[in-house]
């Protein structure tokens, strides 16, 4: 009984925050892009920038909706699910939820409300606010909410009272609590895995309507800020990435074990695997390519002393390893494939070609994908990866459970969550494709056809298009160009 | 200064924002498939439409610092209020994405399965509410280790219902004295009807609930002997139940909303009498109910988080106003509405 109750706690776990976390990345991503919009029309005056904010902050709206409603869901579960650990952790983890919620919920729902519906209420400036406002907003709850995972990650700042079931985490140290080991490196990767996608969001997007002929002018400039977006934050993702791994090793050892597939610590240097199958009955990654020594060489500048592997821990206290080894190495390869993904448009950009290649435009119109994976996969992965500690060396997750929750309540809340969830998600994107489709046509037919100013974006953005002249995207094009 | 009271008197005021805020869009939402045509239908909507979100964040708030300053409390609660829960949250799941759906297509049937989905979710949230108001009034039967020992029937005990009527009627009263002040024309002139109607029924759930609590929970009123002066507050409420209706007939209805957000606040007001000293009364035994103190943090969190609260209350009050003058006014419907 209390064996299935885990387990679908655990799934209602996963599948609750798993869906929360297709729109949190979303929103913040595209809110940092809205602000570069927003501030380019503020600077320049050209209305195309505004007409350009106006229609990604329609999409913006739907999302953040999703984000709000299924957030909610997550404030409440660990009262609901995991009551146990609420009573471990209420002193340490609660005070972050409430500061998410003064700092953070009340700013970004507030002024949401001008950034939707305050275009013709609200003078520019004050629009800009708004925007920049929601989000900084996002970026806040992203703060806390990074800040109570990553103490449960590597606690800090805290001492332990009471014994058995009546022991509880209590704060001895506020900033030591809030800046433990792992928060900051944890947030910034956070944070920028939210910016890249936000940068392919808007590129996939933007090269549909490259390759459609439609709003021509518009989707250029728009898609090139992604690219700008997307290429800085990608490398960003490698290196803050690295200075995770090392945190990981230092603080989480048997996780980093487990990323890596490393069954046994051995001597001399440790390779990176980076492929191969997961066998846990034999201990073994079969059919692996690894580098020799780099491991090690990565972690600590030491090609040749061993890191520490699986074998090193007890049964009892051993991660998963296959869940971890995947997903982390699905993370890395996306975050590579990007990299690789912006260099190449950035080739063609600079043989003034980019927007007549169209397979690499329809490349990017389904790349959209990866990042949304490469986030949950990383989660998955430190998620994972910390089993069986729900809290790090602390408490276990076998023993966070609520003690009154029974199986059937659980399973039968999975079974409502999972109808209602599938179902919103096919909703969401049937009008995420409608509101695609219609196109920034509104808000264009706003803006004069024949304003003259130029700005950055834009003259990036001729440059991948030479030749054109239209501005606003409304005429038809000629056809292919030289180049496809 | 006795943090844990001060903590105790900062959930109310949380939940006394959240009852008055979100209290009048739940209320309009209960009323929306009163309105019969599209338009209609998209003034009420509207009415809300930038001012929900900041509403609900009341509740996840209230939801944080419950968390944060009585993790106990929080923790028993939602654990035995389960499946309870559950439905709460799929109710404000539901409504959160009606409102962003409902108007995005054409089409008739979808529009009209939005409208039923918001109505139905503001209903049975508001009720969920209710009844969770109700049984903690009563007391739950809480074991000595701090865990819940009843099942589902123990919540859906007769008063809990009742109150559950209580808080739906006084929401919808209060939702249609706001849509009056939103609304204009031939469509305001109905829901003048309806103010009428919703403030009967109120007055109505009200008398009868609070007869049956005074006959039957005395754990409820004990507390005015040892603090006589809170009988003010139930002098207040009356009299603003009083100017409810007095305000709408002098075509004031400003002064209505007003009265009705302070009878709120005076509701809310006495549930916390009735609670005090208690988060949750144990009906097994009353030493093991769960109190301010013994289900709080440490004094050091709830010292820091009353920081929190300081720096942040403020900037709260500040974004609240700025977004209400915003979106003063009759609902105007333009290319941004929903
Ligand atoms: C890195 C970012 C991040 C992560 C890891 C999470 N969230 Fe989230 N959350 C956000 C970033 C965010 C956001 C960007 O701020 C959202 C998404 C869209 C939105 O409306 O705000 C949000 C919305 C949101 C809301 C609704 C707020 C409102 O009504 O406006 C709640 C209650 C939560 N979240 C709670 C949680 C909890 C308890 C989480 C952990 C288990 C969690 N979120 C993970
Ligand atoms: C910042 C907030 C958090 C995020 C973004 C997050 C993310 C995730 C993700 C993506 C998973 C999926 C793993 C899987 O599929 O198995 C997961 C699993 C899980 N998380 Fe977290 N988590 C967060 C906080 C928490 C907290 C506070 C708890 C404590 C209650 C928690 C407990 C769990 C549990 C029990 C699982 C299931 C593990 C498993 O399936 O093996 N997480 N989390
Ligand atoms: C390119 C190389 C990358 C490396 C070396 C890398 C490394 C890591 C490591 C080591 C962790 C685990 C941290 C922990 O458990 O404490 C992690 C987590 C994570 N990664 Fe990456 N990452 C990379 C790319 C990306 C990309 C491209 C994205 C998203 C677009 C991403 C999103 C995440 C997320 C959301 C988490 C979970 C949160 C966290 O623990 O930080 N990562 N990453």
């Amino acid at each position: 009984m209390e064996v299935h109750t885990l387990l679908l706690s655990r799934l209602q776990f996963s599948l609750t925050i798993m869906f929360h976390y297709i729109f949190p990345p979303l929103t913040i991503g595209l809110g940092a892009l809205l602000v570069i919009m927003e501030s380019t029309y503020m600077v320049t005056k050209d209305p195309r920038y505004r007409a350009m904010a106006k229609f990604w902050t329609k999409i913006f709206a739907v999302s953040f909706a999703m984000g709000v409603a299924s957030g909610i869901v997550m404030e409440f579960q660990f009262g609901t699910n995991w009551a146990t650990y609420s009573r471990y952790v209420g002193d340490v983890f609660g005070s972050a939820l409430a500061a998410e919620g003064i700092f953070a919920f009340f700013l970004e729902s507030g002024f949401l409300a001008v950034l939707v519906f305050g275009w013709d209420r609200v003078s520019d400036r004050m629009h800009w606010f708004s925007t920049l406002m929601v989000a900084l907003g996002a970026v806040f709850s992203a703060i806390w909410i990074v800040v109570a995972n990553s103490w449960q990650q590597t606690p800090a700042g805290f001492h332990i009272v009471g014994e058995g079931i009546r022991a509880r985490a209590e704060i001895t140290d506020f900033w030591t609590m809030v800046f433990n080991p792992s928060t900051v490196h944890r947030l910034l990767h956070v944070l920028i895995g939210a910016y890249i996608l936000g940068g392919f969001f808007v590129m996939s997007v933007s090269a549909f309507y490259v390759l459609k002929k439609r709003h021509l002018d518009l989707a250029r400039k728009t898609f090139v800020l992604g690219l700008i977006v997307a290429t800085i934050f990608s490398f960003a993702a490698l290196v803050s990435g690295h200075f995770q791994a090392v945190t990981v090793s230092d603080t989480q050892p048997a996780k980093l074990a487990a990323f890596e597939g490393h069954f046994h610590t051995g001597t001399g240097g440790s390779p990176m695997t980076l492929w191969g199958i997961v066998d846990e009955e034999e201990e073994a990654v079969k059919y692996s390519l690894a580098i020799p020594g780099l491991l090690s060489w990565l972690v600590s500048g030491d090609a040749s002393k061993p890191i520490t592997g699986l074998d090193a821990f007890s049964e009892a206290d051993r991660p998963p390893v296959s869940v971890p080894f995947y997903t982390y190495h699905l993370m890395i390869a996306l975050g590579m494939y990007f990299i690789f993904l912006c260099l190449l448009a950035w080739f063609f950009y600079w043989r003034r070609t980019l927007f007549a290649t169209r397979w690499l435009l329809w490349v990017f119109v389904f790349s959209v994908v990866g990042p949304f994976l490469a986030n949950q996969g990383g989660w998955v992965a430190a998620e994972v990866g910390r089993q069986p500690w729900i809290v790090h060396k602390l408490l276990r997750t076998s023993d966070a459970l609520s003690k009154v929750v029974r199986a059937e309540q659980v399973l039968a809340s999975i079974v409502l969550f999972a109808v209602i969830y599938i179902f919103l998600f096919l909703v969401w994107i049937t009008v995420l494709n409608r509101k695609i489709k219609a196109g920034p046509g509104d808000e264009l037919s706003e803006v004069e056809p024949d304003s003259e100013k130029w700005s950055w974006i834009d003259a990036a953005a001729v440059r991948a298009a030479p030749g054109e002249t239209s501005m606003t995207g409304a005429t038809a094009e000629p056809a292919e160009r030289k180049g496809s | 200064m006795d943090l844990n009271l001060l903590w105790f008197g900062l959930l109310g005021v949380l939940l006394t924002g959240y009852a008055i805020l979100d209290g009048f869009d739940l209320g309009v939402g209960m009323l929306h498939l009163r309105a019969r045509t599209d338009l209609e239908r998209r003034i009420v909507m509207n009415s809300i439409g930038p001012l929900w979100d900041g509403n609900e964040v009341w509740l996840v708030t209230f939801g944080g610092a419950l968390f944060a300053a009585f993790p106990h409390t929080y923790a028993t609660a939602f654990s035995a209020f389960y499946l309870p829960f559950m439905l709460l949250l799929f109710a404000l799941i539901f409504r959160a994405v009606s409102m962003e759906f409902r108007s995005k297509r054409d089409s008739t049937t979808w529009r009209r399965a939005w409208d039923v989905a918001f109505f139905g979710a503001s209903g049975l949230a508001t009720f969920l509410f209710g009844v969770a108001v109700g049984d903690s009034m009563m007391g739950l039967p809480i074991g000595p280790d701090m865990e819940f020992q009843g099942d589902l029937l123990d919540l859906l005990q007769p008063y809990g219902l009742l109150v559950g009527v209580l808080v739906v009627t006084t929401f919808l009263m209060h939702g249609s004295i706001y849509l009056y002040l939103k609304t204009e024309g031939d469509f305001q002139a109905r829901i003048h009807a309806w103010m009428w109607r919703t403030f009967s029924v109120f007055l109505t759930a009200y008398i009868i609930t609070t007869a049956v609590t005074l006959a039957t929970i005395p754990h409820a009123i004990s507390n005015f002997t040892q603090y006589p002066l809170a009988s003010v507050v139930v002098l207040l409420n009356i009299l603003a139940i009083a100017n409810i209706p007095r305000a709408i007939y002098h075509k004031r209805p400003f002064y209505a909303f007003v009265s009705s957000a302070a009878t709120i606040a005076a509701l809310v007001f006495l549930f916390g009498m009735a609670l005090f000293p208690n988060l949750i009364y144990s009906s097994l035994n009353a030493d093991w109910s769960l109190t301010i103190y013994n289900s709080s943090s440490s004094q050091k969190t709830l010292g820091i988080m009353r920081n929190i609260a300081f720096i942040g209350m403020p900037f709260v009050l500040a974004y609240t106003t700025i977004i209400y003058w915003t979106f003063r006014g009759k609902v105007d419907l333009g290319k941004f509405s929903y």
